[in-house]
Protein backbone atom coordinates (compact mmCIF):
# COMPACT_ATOMS: atom_id res chain seq x y z
CA UNK A 1 0.00 0.00 0.00
CA UNK A 2 1.50 2.98 -1.14
CA UNK A 3 0.28 6.45 -0.84
CA UNK A 4 1.22 9.20 -3.09
CA UNK A 5 0.35 12.62 -4.27
CA UNK A 6 0.67 14.43 -7.29
CA UNK A 7 1.74 17.85 -6.26
CA UNK A 8 1.13 19.19 -10.01
CA UNK A 9 -2.61 19.26 -9.58
CA UNK A 10 -2.35 19.98 -5.45
CA UNK A 11 -4.24 23.33 -4.86
CA UNK A 12 -3.07 22.81 -1.39
CA UNK A 13 -6.41 22.61 -0.11
CA UNK A 14 -5.28 20.58 2.68
CA UNK A 15 -8.54 18.05 2.87
CA UNK A 16 -5.66 15.40 3.36
CA UNK A 17 -3.77 16.95 6.77
CA UNK A 18 -7.90 17.11 8.08
CA UNK A 19 -8.61 13.66 6.99
CA UNK A 20 -5.53 11.91 8.41
CA UNK A 21 -2.76 14.47 10.18
CA UNK A 22 -0.62 11.11 10.79
CA UNK A 23 -0.52 10.75 7.13
CA UNK A 24 -0.30 14.14 5.24
CA UNK A 25 1.26 17.48 5.81
CA UNK A 26 1.20 21.13 3.99
CA UNK A 27 4.59 22.43 2.73
CA UNK A 28 6.00 25.22 4.99
CA UNK A 29 7.55 26.60 1.50
CA UNK A 30 4.07 25.99 -0.57
CA UNK A 31 1.53 25.17 1.30
CA UNK A 32 1.57 21.71 -1.06
CA UNK A 33 0.58 18.38 0.27
CA UNK A 34 3.37 16.22 1.51
CA UNK A 35 3.21 12.50 2.30
CA UNK A 36 4.48 11.63 5.97
CA UNK A 37 4.17 7.88 5.68
CA UNK A 38 3.92 6.19 2.18
CA UNK A 39 3.48 3.02 3.91
CA UNK A 40 0.90 3.66 6.66
CA UNK A 41 -0.14 0.79 8.87
CA UNK A 42 -3.71 -0.84 8.60
CA UNK A 43 -5.20 1.43 11.35
CA UNK A 44 -4.01 4.98 9.44
CA UNK A 45 -5.85 3.17 5.84
CA UNK A 46 -9.03 4.67 6.75
CA UNK A 47 -8.02 8.28 7.17
CA UNK A 48 -5.87 8.09 4.02
CA UNK A 49 -9.21 6.64 2.23
CA UNK A 50 -10.92 9.66 3.33
CA UNK A 51 -8.25 11.79 1.87
CA UNK A 52 -8.63 10.10 -1.69
CA UNK A 53 -12.12 10.73 -1.73
CA UNK A 54 -12.10 14.47 0.09
CA UNK A 55 -8.81 16.01 -2.05
CA UNK A 56 -10.57 18.53 -4.13
CA UNK A 57 -7.63 17.96 -7.07
CA UNK A 58 -8.19 14.49 -6.81
CA UNK A 59 -4.26 14.15 -6.37
CA UNK A 60 -4.36 11.91 -3.58
CA UNK A 61 -3.62 7.70 -4.80
CA UNK A 62 -3.32 4.21 -2.24
CA UNK A 63 -1.80 1.50 -4.37
CA UNK A 64 -3.45 -1.02 -2.81
CA UNK B 1 -35.65 18.09 -27.57
CA UNK B 2 -38.07 19.34 -25.49
CA UNK B 3 -38.60 23.42 -24.43
CA UNK B 4 -36.73 24.15 -21.45
CA UNK B 5 -38.27 24.74 -18.61
CA UNK B 6 -37.78 28.37 -16.65
CA UNK B 7 -35.25 27.57 -14.07
CA UNK B 8 -36.88 28.69 -10.24
CA UNK B 9 -34.79 30.97 -9.16
CA UNK B 10 -37.48 33.10 -7.42
CA UNK B 11 -36.42 32.14 -4.03
CA UNK B 12 -40.49 31.24 -1.75
CA UNK B 13 -39.81 29.41 0.51
CA UNK B 14 -42.35 27.27 2.08
CA UNK B 15 -39.99 27.42 5.22
CA UNK B 16 -37.12 29.79 5.38
CA UNK B 17 -34.68 27.09 5.69
CA UNK B 18 -36.38 25.52 3.33
CA UNK B 19 -35.54 24.47 -0.51
CA UNK B 20 -37.14 26.86 -2.42
CA UNK B 21 -40.63 25.32 -4.03
CA UNK B 22 -40.24 23.25 -6.50
CA UNK B 23 -36.95 23.30 -6.93
CA UNK B 24 -36.31 19.74 -6.18
CA UNK B 25 -38.81 18.32 -8.50
CA UNK B 26 -37.68 20.78 -11.48
CA UNK B 27 -33.71 19.38 -10.94
CA UNK B 28 -34.68 15.53 -10.37
CA UNK B 29 -33.84 13.18 -12.91
CA UNK B 30 -30.66 14.27 -13.80
CA UNK B 31 -29.16 17.17 -15.77
CA UNK B 32 -32.35 19.30 -17.20
CA UNK B 33 -32.10 22.33 -19.47
CA UNK B 34 -33.21 25.58 -17.70
CA UNK B 35 -33.73 28.59 -18.57
CA UNK B 36 -32.61 31.86 -16.49
CA UNK B 37 -33.77 35.22 -15.85
CA UNK B 38 -31.50 37.11 -18.41
CA UNK B 39 -32.58 34.05 -21.16
CA UNK B 40 -29.17 32.38 -21.43
CA UNK B 41 -29.96 28.47 -21.45
CA UNK B 42 -28.04 26.23 -19.01
CA UNK B 43 -27.77 22.35 -18.01
CA UNK B 44 -28.78 22.23 -14.06
CA UNK B 45 -26.61 19.46 -12.73
CA UNK B 46 -27.71 18.08 -9.28
CA UNK B 47 -26.94 14.63 -8.19
CA UNK B 48 -23.92 14.24 -6.26
CA UNK B 49 -21.62 12.03 -8.90
CA UNK B 50 -22.58 14.40 -11.60
CA UNK B 51 -21.63 17.73 -9.41
CA UNK B 52 -18.27 15.99 -8.68
CA UNK B 53 -17.91 15.34 -11.84
CA UNK B 54 -18.38 18.89 -13.52
CA UNK B 55 -16.62 20.98 -10.70
CA UNK B 56 -13.18 18.36 -10.89
CA UNK B 57 -13.02 17.73 -14.74
CA UNK B 58 -10.90 20.31 -16.74
CA UNK B 59 -13.42 20.04 -19.84
CA UNK B 60 -15.39 22.50 -17.70
CA UNK B 61 -14.06 26.03 -17.72
CA UNK B 62 -15.11 28.47 -15.28
CA UNK B 63 -14.85 31.66 -17.14
CA UNK B 64 -17.08 33.79 -17.20
CA UNK B 65 -19.29 36.44 -19.30
CA UNK B 66 -22.82 35.65 -21.58
CA UNK B 67 -23.09 33.41 -18.65
CA UNK B 68 -26.67 32.66 -16.95
CA UNK B 69 -27.13 35.34 -14.39
CA UNK B 70 -29.25 34.09 -11.33
CA UNK B 71 -28.64 37.26 -9.38
CA UNK B 72 -31.06 39.93 -11.11
CA UNK B 73 -34.52 39.44 -12.95
CA UNK B 74 -32.37 41.16 -15.96
CA UNK B 75 -29.41 39.26 -15.53
CA UNK B 76 -26.54 41.97 -14.64
CA UNK B 77 -23.54 40.71 -14.60
CA UNK B 78 -21.69 42.37 -11.63
CA UNK B 79 -17.85 41.48 -12.52
CA UNK B 80 -16.09 42.65 -15.78
CA UNK B 81 -14.73 38.44 -17.26
CA UNK B 82 -11.53 40.13 -16.97
CA UNK B 83 -10.42 41.59 -13.90
CA UNK B 84 -7.53 40.90 -13.02
CA UNK B 85 -7.29 38.92 -9.92
CA UNK B 86 -10.73 37.40 -10.14
CA UNK B 87 -9.37 33.63 -9.42
CA UNK B 88 -12.81 32.32 -9.55
CA UNK B 89 -12.90 33.17 -13.19
CA UNK B 90 -9.82 31.43 -14.57
CA UNK B 91 -8.47 28.05 -15.29
CA UNK B 92 -5.44 26.09 -15.14
CA UNK B 93 -2.47 27.39 -15.46
CA UNK B 94 -3.55 30.98 -14.81
CA UNK B 95 -5.49 29.58 -11.80
CA UNK B 96 -2.89 27.89 -10.38
CA UNK B 97 -0.95 30.76 -10.66
CA UNK B 98 -2.92 32.60 -8.48
CA UNK B 99 -3.90 30.43 -6.37
CA UNK B 100 -1.17 28.64 -5.26
CA UNK B 101 0.82 31.28 -3.56
CA UNK B 102 -2.20 32.05 -1.87
CA UNK B 103 -2.84 28.25 -0.91
CA UNK B 104 0.27 28.82 1.59
CA UNK B 105 -1.52 31.57 3.85
CA UNK B 106 -4.24 29.23 4.20
CA UNK B 107 -2.93 25.77 5.02
CA UNK B 108 -3.94 24.09 8.09
CA UNK B 109 -1.62 24.76 10.18
CA UNK B 110 -1.83 28.69 10.25
CA UNK B 111 -5.57 28.08 10.46
CA UNK B 112 -5.07 26.24 13.37
CA UNK B 113 -2.55 28.85 14.88
CA UNK B 114 -5.33 31.70 14.16
CA UNK B 115 -7.60 29.63 16.21
CA UNK B 116 -6.80 31.12 19.80
CA UNK B 117 -7.30 34.83 18.10
CA UNK B 118 -10.41 33.45 16.88
CA UNK B 119 -11.84 32.73 20.71
CA UNK B 120 -10.52 35.90 21.75
CA UNK B 121 -13.23 37.37 19.24
CA UNK B 122 -16.00 35.88 19.91
CA UNK B 123 -15.70 35.86 23.74
CA UNK B 124 -14.65 39.63 23.56
CA UNK B 125 -18.39 40.08 21.10
CA UNK B 126 -20.71 37.30 23.55
CA UNK B 127 -19.07 39.59 26.80
CA UNK B 128 -20.59 42.69 25.04
CA UNK B 129 -23.82 40.86 23.67
CA UNK B 130 -24.21 39.51 27.53
CA UNK B 131 -23.38 42.97 28.99
CA UNK B 132 -26.44 45.00 27.11
CA UNK B 133 -28.31 42.34 27.94
CA UNK B 134 -31.34 40.21 26.27
CA UNK B 135 -32.59 40.44 23.74
CA UNK B 136 -29.98 40.91 21.51
CA UNK B 137 -29.41 40.42 17.66
CA UNK B 138 -27.30 37.66 16.88
CA UNK B 139 -26.44 38.76 13.53
CA UNK B 140 -25.04 42.12 14.42
CA UNK B 141 -23.65 40.77 17.90
CA UNK B 142 -21.35 37.75 16.58
CA UNK B 143 -22.10 36.82 12.67
CA UNK B 144 -21.56 40.02 10.87
CA UNK B 145 -18.22 41.32 12.62
CA UNK B 146 -16.60 37.75 13.25
CA UNK B 147 -15.15 37.29 9.82
CA UNK B 148 -14.89 40.77 8.95
CA UNK B 149 -12.35 40.86 11.95
CA UNK B 150 -10.43 37.81 11.21
CA UNK B 151 -9.71 38.50 7.48
CA UNK B 152 -8.43 41.84 8.30
CA UNK B 153 -6.31 40.26 10.67
CA UNK B 154 -5.37 37.20 8.06
CA UNK B 155 -4.64 39.90 5.60
CA UNK B 156 -2.62 42.14 8.23
CA UNK B 157 -4.61 45.46 7.74
CA UNK B 158 -2.55 47.50 10.70
CA UNK B 159 -4.43 48.16 13.73
CA UNK B 160 -4.68 52.07 12.93
CA UNK B 161 -6.15 51.25 9.59
CA UNK B 162 -8.56 48.47 11.20
CA UNK B 163 -11.85 51.00 11.42
CA UNK B 164 -11.35 52.66 8.51
CA UNK B 165 -11.04 49.25 6.64
CA UNK B 166 -13.84 47.75 8.69
CA UNK B 167 -16.63 50.40 7.37
CA UNK B 168 -15.63 50.36 3.96
CA UNK B 169 -15.57 46.83 3.99
CA UNK B 170 -19.21 46.92 5.92
CA UNK B 171 -20.46 49.44 2.93
CA UNK B 172 -19.46 47.19 0.95
CA UNK B 173 -21.49 43.82 1.90
CA UNK B 174 -24.10 45.83 4.72
CA UNK B 175 -26.68 46.77 2.21
CA UNK B 176 -28.29 45.30 -0.59
CA UNK B 177 -27.32 48.04 -3.00
CA UNK B 178 -27.05 48.26 -6.53
CA UNK B 179 -24.44 47.23 -8.84
CA UNK B 180 -23.16 51.11 -9.41
CA UNK B 181 -23.15 51.27 -5.23
CA UNK B 182 -20.92 48.22 -5.21
CA UNK B 183 -18.54 49.55 -7.53
CA UNK B 184 -18.21 52.97 -6.14
CA UNK B 185 -17.79 51.12 -2.60
CA UNK B 186 -15.03 48.68 -3.94
CA UNK B 187 -13.17 51.46 -5.40
CA UNK B 188 -13.49 53.27 -1.49
CA UNK B 189 -12.30 49.74 -0.13
CA UNK B 190 -8.65 49.67 -2.95
CA UNK B 191 -8.34 52.94 -2.04
CA UNK B 192 -7.72 52.43 1.61
CA UNK B 193 -6.21 48.93 0.81
CA UNK B 194 -3.39 50.48 -1.70
CA UNK B 195 -1.04 52.40 1.06
CA UNK B 196 -1.71 49.32 3.00
CA UNK B 197 -0.09 47.11 0.19
CA UNK B 198 2.63 49.67 -0.21
CA UNK B 199 3.84 50.16 3.07
CA UNK B 200 3.93 46.45 3.16
CA UNK B 201 6.03 45.82 -0.14
CA UNK B 202 8.72 48.01 1.34
CA UNK B 203 8.98 46.01 4.60
CA UNK B 204 9.49 43.15 2.64
CA UNK B 205 7.61 40.97 5.18
CA UNK B 206 5.96 37.80 4.27
CA UNK B 207 3.85 37.27 7.75
CA UNK B 208 0.54 37.79 6.57
CA UNK B 209 -1.47 37.16 3.16
CA UNK B 210 -0.76 40.97 1.73
CA UNK B 211 2.52 41.04 2.31
CA UNK B 212 2.65 37.11 1.54
CA UNK B 213 1.15 38.56 -2.07
CA UNK B 214 3.40 41.31 -2.36
CA UNK B 215 6.47 40.26 -1.89
CA UNK B 216 6.68 36.10 -2.76
CA UNK B 217 4.58 36.99 -5.85
CA UNK B 218 4.85 37.89 -9.42
CA UNK B 219 0.80 39.59 -8.69
CA UNK B 220 0.62 43.10 -10.35
CA UNK B 221 -0.90 45.87 -8.13
CA UNK B 222 -4.35 45.54 -10.17
CA UNK B 223 -4.18 41.48 -9.07
CA UNK B 224 -3.32 42.14 -5.48
CA UNK B 225 -5.83 44.47 -4.68
CA UNK B 226 -8.92 42.77 -6.49
CA UNK B 227 -7.59 39.41 -4.49
CA UNK B 228 -7.46 41.40 -0.96
CA UNK B 229 -11.39 42.77 -2.11
CA UNK B 230 -11.95 39.41 -3.65
CA UNK B 231 -10.87 36.99 0.09
CA UNK B 232 -13.03 39.84 2.21
CA UNK B 233 -15.74 39.50 -0.35
CA UNK B 234 -15.82 35.73 -0.70
CA UNK B 235 -15.25 35.20 2.84
CA UNK B 236 -18.03 37.53 4.93
CA UNK B 237 -21.26 37.49 4.12
CA UNK B 238 -20.94 33.39 3.39
CA UNK B 239 -19.71 32.77 6.99
CA UNK B 240 -21.57 35.48 8.58
CA UNK B 241 -24.74 33.92 7.17
CA UNK B 242 -24.23 30.48 7.64
CA UNK B 243 -23.00 31.17 11.17
CA UNK B 244 -27.00 32.10 11.52
CA UNK B 245 -28.57 29.65 9.57
CA UNK B 246 -26.32 26.98 11.73
CA UNK B 247 -27.73 28.45 14.36
CA UNK B 248 -31.36 28.82 13.49
CA UNK B 249 -31.17 24.81 12.33
CA UNK B 250 -30.30 24.21 15.87
CA UNK B 251 -33.18 26.43 17.19
CA UNK B 252 -35.79 24.55 15.02
CA UNK B 253 -34.24 20.97 16.04
CA UNK B 254 -33.49 20.66 19.87
CA UNK B 255 -32.95 17.27 19.70
CA UNK B 256 -29.79 17.70 17.58
CA UNK B 257 -29.20 20.75 19.38
CA UNK B 258 -29.00 18.74 22.23
CA UNK B 259 -26.37 16.59 20.98
CA UNK B 260 -24.20 19.70 20.64
CA UNK B 261 -24.51 20.86 24.52
CA UNK B 262 -23.56 17.01 25.38
CA UNK B 263 -20.13 17.12 23.50
CA UNK B 264 -19.21 20.44 22.31
CA UNK B 265 -16.01 19.28 21.45
CA UNK B 266 -17.45 17.34 18.91
CA UNK B 267 -18.05 20.84 17.19
CA UNK B 268 -15.50 19.98 14.46
CA UNK B 269 -18.07 17.17 12.66
CA UNK B 270 -20.96 18.79 13.65
CA UNK B 271 -19.99 21.95 11.87
CA UNK B 272 -19.20 19.74 8.82
CA UNK B 273 -23.24 17.98 8.95
CA UNK B 274 -24.20 21.37 9.39
CA UNK B 275 -22.78 22.64 6.76
CA UNK B 276 -23.66 19.81 4.12
CA UNK B 277 -27.08 19.74 5.16
CA UNK B 278 -28.24 23.62 5.42
CA UNK B 279 -25.67 24.24 2.08
CA UNK B 280 -28.51 21.20 0.64
CA UNK B 281 -31.36 22.98 1.80
CA UNK B 282 -30.53 26.14 0.43
CA UNK B 283 -31.54 24.60 -2.40
CA UNK B 284 -31.42 26.64 -5.90
CA UNK B 285 -28.82 26.74 -8.71
CA UNK B 286 -25.31 27.28 -7.94
CA UNK B 287 -21.90 27.39 -9.37
CA UNK B 288 -21.62 28.07 -12.99
CA UNK B 289 -19.24 26.52 -15.58
CA UNK B 290 -19.13 25.96 -19.20
CA UNK B 291 -18.12 22.99 -21.46
CA UNK B 292 -15.30 23.18 -23.53
CA UNK B 293 -15.72 19.79 -25.00
CA UNK B 294 -18.19 17.11 -25.87
CA UNK B 295 -18.57 15.66 -21.87
CA UNK B 296 -21.36 13.26 -20.85
CA UNK B 297 -22.64 13.79 -17.60
CA UNK B 298 -25.22 11.26 -15.74
CA UNK B 299 -25.82 9.91 -19.26
CA UNK B 300 -26.63 13.03 -20.69
CA UNK B 301 -24.71 14.54 -23.51
CA UNK B 302 -23.41 18.01 -22.83
CA UNK B 303 -22.04 19.73 -25.75
CA UNK B 304 -19.18 22.04 -26.46
CA UNK B 305 -20.35 25.46 -25.27
CA UNK B 306 -22.91 24.81 -23.08
CA UNK B 307 -23.74 26.36 -20.13
CA UNK B 308 -23.33 24.10 -16.64
CA UNK B 309 -25.07 25.13 -13.33
CA UNK B 310 -24.39 23.20 -10.64
CA UNK B 311 -26.68 22.69 -7.67
CA UNK B 312 -24.90 21.96 -4.29
CA UNK B 313 -28.59 20.04 -3.09
CA UNK B 314 -26.70 17.29 -4.33
CA UNK B 315 -25.51 17.13 -0.85
CA UNK B 316 -28.81 15.54 -0.11
CA UNK B 317 -28.29 12.73 -2.77
CA UNK B 318 -28.02 9.81 -1.05
CA UNK B 319 -25.26 8.42 -2.48
CA UNK B 320 -23.18 10.91 -0.73
CA UNK B 321 -24.64 9.35 2.81
CA UNK B 322 -27.70 7.56 4.00
CA UNK B 323 -30.84 9.18 5.29
CA UNK B 324 -29.13 12.35 3.31
CA UNK B 325 -32.08 14.80 4.16
CA UNK B 326 -31.86 14.53 7.25
CA UNK B 327 -29.58 16.74 9.56
CA UNK B 328 -27.39 14.06 11.73
CA UNK B 329 -25.35 15.82 14.28
CA UNK B 330 -23.80 12.22 14.90
CA UNK B 331 -22.72 11.37 11.90
CA UNK B 332 -19.26 11.18 10.97
CA UNK B 333 -18.26 14.07 8.30
CA UNK B 334 -18.57 12.98 5.13
CA UNK B 335 -17.07 14.71 1.89
CA UNK B 336 -20.17 16.99 1.51
CA UNK B 337 -20.11 19.78 -1.35
CA UNK B 338 -20.64 22.56 0.99
CA UNK B 339 -17.38 24.28 0.01
CA UNK B 340 -17.22 22.49 -3.26
CA UNK B 341 -14.86 20.42 -5.35
CA UNK B 342 -12.26 20.19 -7.56
CA UNK B 343 -9.69 23.02 -8.27
CA UNK B 344 -11.82 25.96 -7.65
CA UNK B 345 -12.91 24.53 -4.05
CA UNK B 346 -12.98 27.03 -1.05
CA UNK B 347 -9.50 28.61 -0.61
CA UNK B 348 -11.16 30.08 2.82
CA UNK B 349 -12.83 26.54 3.84
CA UNK B 350 -10.47 25.57 6.84
CA UNK B 351 -10.62 29.54 7.96
CA UNK B 352 -14.45 29.17 7.43
CA UNK B 353 -14.74 26.20 9.39
CA UNK B 354 -12.30 27.67 12.20
CA UNK B 355 -14.64 30.57 12.77
CA UNK B 356 -18.33 28.48 12.60
CA UNK B 357 -16.60 25.25 15.17
CA UNK B 358 -15.63 28.44 17.32
CA UNK B 359 -18.18 30.45 16.98
CA UNK B 360 -21.19 28.18 17.42
CA UNK B 361 -19.62 25.99 20.49
CA UNK B 362 -18.78 29.13 22.39
CA UNK B 363 -22.38 30.40 21.63
CA UNK B 364 -24.04 27.65 23.17
CA UNK B 365 -21.81 26.81 26.20
CA UNK B 366 -22.03 30.68 26.91
CA UNK B 367 -25.44 30.83 26.94
CA UNK B 368 -27.03 27.53 26.77
CA UNK B 369 -30.33 28.57 27.38
CA UNK B 370 -30.20 30.47 23.88
CA UNK B 371 -33.21 30.74 22.26
CA UNK B 372 -35.01 32.41 19.34
CA UNK B 373 -37.20 35.78 20.61
CA UNK B 374 -39.12 35.70 17.92
CA UNK B 375 -40.70 32.39 15.58
CA UNK B 376 -37.66 31.75 12.79
CA UNK B 377 -40.22 31.43 10.40
CA UNK B 378 -41.36 35.38 11.07
CA UNK B 379 -37.86 36.34 10.95
CA UNK B 380 -36.69 38.44 8.15
CA UNK B 381 -34.18 37.18 5.30
CA UNK B 382 -32.16 38.30 3.11
CA UNK B 383 -32.47 37.16 -0.49
CA UNK B 384 -30.46 38.61 -2.92
CA UNK B 385 -29.54 35.63 -5.04
CA UNK B 386 -25.56 35.32 -4.25
CA UNK B 387 -26.18 34.57 -0.54
CA UNK B 388 -29.21 33.61 1.51
CA UNK B 389 -29.62 34.18 5.26
CA UNK B 390 -30.93 35.79 8.51
CA UNK B 391 -30.70 39.86 8.39
CA UNK B 392 -31.34 39.47 11.97
CA UNK B 393 -32.00 36.65 14.18
CA UNK B 394 -33.37 37.87 17.81
CA UNK B 395 -32.48 35.85 20.77
CA UNK B 396 -32.90 35.63 24.44
CA UNK B 397 -31.28 33.69 26.90
C1 LIG C 1 -19.18 29.22 5.26
C2 LIG C 1 -18.38 29.95 4.55
C3 LIG C 1 -18.03 29.72 3.10
C4 LIG C 1 -18.69 29.02 2.13
C5 LIG C 1 -19.99 28.26 2.23
C6 LIG C 1 -17.89 29.12 0.93
C7 LIG C 1 -18.21 28.51 -0.28
C8 LIG C 1 -17.41 28.52 -1.39
C9 LIG C 1 -17.66 27.76 -2.60
C10 LIG C 1 -18.83 26.81 -2.82
C11 LIG C 1 -16.65 28.02 -3.48
C12 LIG C 1 -16.45 27.40 -4.86
C13 LIG C 1 -16.80 28.33 -5.97
C14 LIG C 1 -16.69 27.68 -7.34
O1 LIG C 1 -16.40 26.48 -7.46
O2 LIG C 1 -16.88 28.39 -8.34
C15 LIG C 1 -15.79 28.99 -2.84
C16 LIG C 1 -14.67 29.55 -3.42
C17 LIG C 1 -13.87 30.50 -2.80
N1 LIG C 1 -13.94 30.90 -1.47
FE1 LIG C 1 -15.30 30.33 -0.11
N2 LIG C 1 -16.80 29.90 1.19
C18 LIG C 1 -16.83 30.28 2.51
C19 LIG C 1 -15.90 31.04 3.18
C20 LIG C 1 -14.78 31.60 2.62
C21 LIG C 1 -13.77 32.37 3.33
C22 LIG C 1 -13.76 32.63 4.82
C23 LIG C 1 -12.86 32.79 2.38
C24 LIG C 1 -11.63 33.62 2.51
C25 LIG C 1 -11.24 34.30 3.47
C26 LIG C 1 -13.29 32.26 1.11
C27 LIG C 1 -12.63 32.46 -0.08
C28 LIG C 1 -12.93 31.83 -1.27
C29 LIG C 1 -12.19 32.04 -2.51
C30 LIG C 1 -11.02 32.99 -2.72
C31 LIG C 1 -12.79 31.21 -3.47
C32 LIG C 1 -12.39 31.07 -4.94
C33 LIG C 1 -11.39 29.99 -5.08
C34 LIG C 1 -10.99 29.70 -6.50
O3 LIG C 1 -11.76 30.01 -7.42
O4 LIG C 1 -9.91 29.12 -6.70
N3 LIG C 1 -14.44 31.55 1.29
N4 LIG C 1 -16.26 29.25 -1.55
S1 LIG D 1 -6.18 17.56 -0.29
FE1 LIG D 1 -5.36 17.31 -2.33
S2 LIG D 1 -5.20 19.39 -3.11
FE2 LIG D 1 -5.43 19.54 -0.92
S3 LIG D 1 -3.37 19.63 -0.10
FE3 LIG D 1 -3.99 17.53 -0.03
S4 LIG D 1 -3.26 16.73 -1.95
FE4 LIG D 1 -3.23 18.91 -2.20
Amino acid sequence: MTVRIDQTGCIGAGQCVLAAPDVFDQSDDDGLGIVLIAEPSADLLPGVRDAVDRCPAQVVTLEE
Amino acid sequence: MTEAAVCPVHHERDHPLQPPIGFAEAVSGGPVRMVWPNGVEAWMVSSYAGVRQVLSDSRFSTRKGGQPEMRTDDGEEVLDPDQPGNINGIDGAEHMRLRRPLSRGFMVKRMNELRPRIQQIVNEHLDVMEAKGAPADLVTSLCLPLPSLVIAELLGVPPEHQELFQATAGDLFGKNGSKDEYLAHATRLAEVLTPIVEAKRAAGTNDDMIGLMANDTDFSMDELIFLCIGLLAAGHETTSNFLGLFTLHLFEKPDQLEILRRDPSRADVVVEELMRYTVGQLGGPGLTRRATEDVEVDGVLIRAGDWVSVSLMANLDEALCPRAEQLDLERDAVSHLGFGFGPHQCLGANLARAELQIGLRTLFERFPNLRPAVPVTEMAYRNDMITYGAAEIPVVW
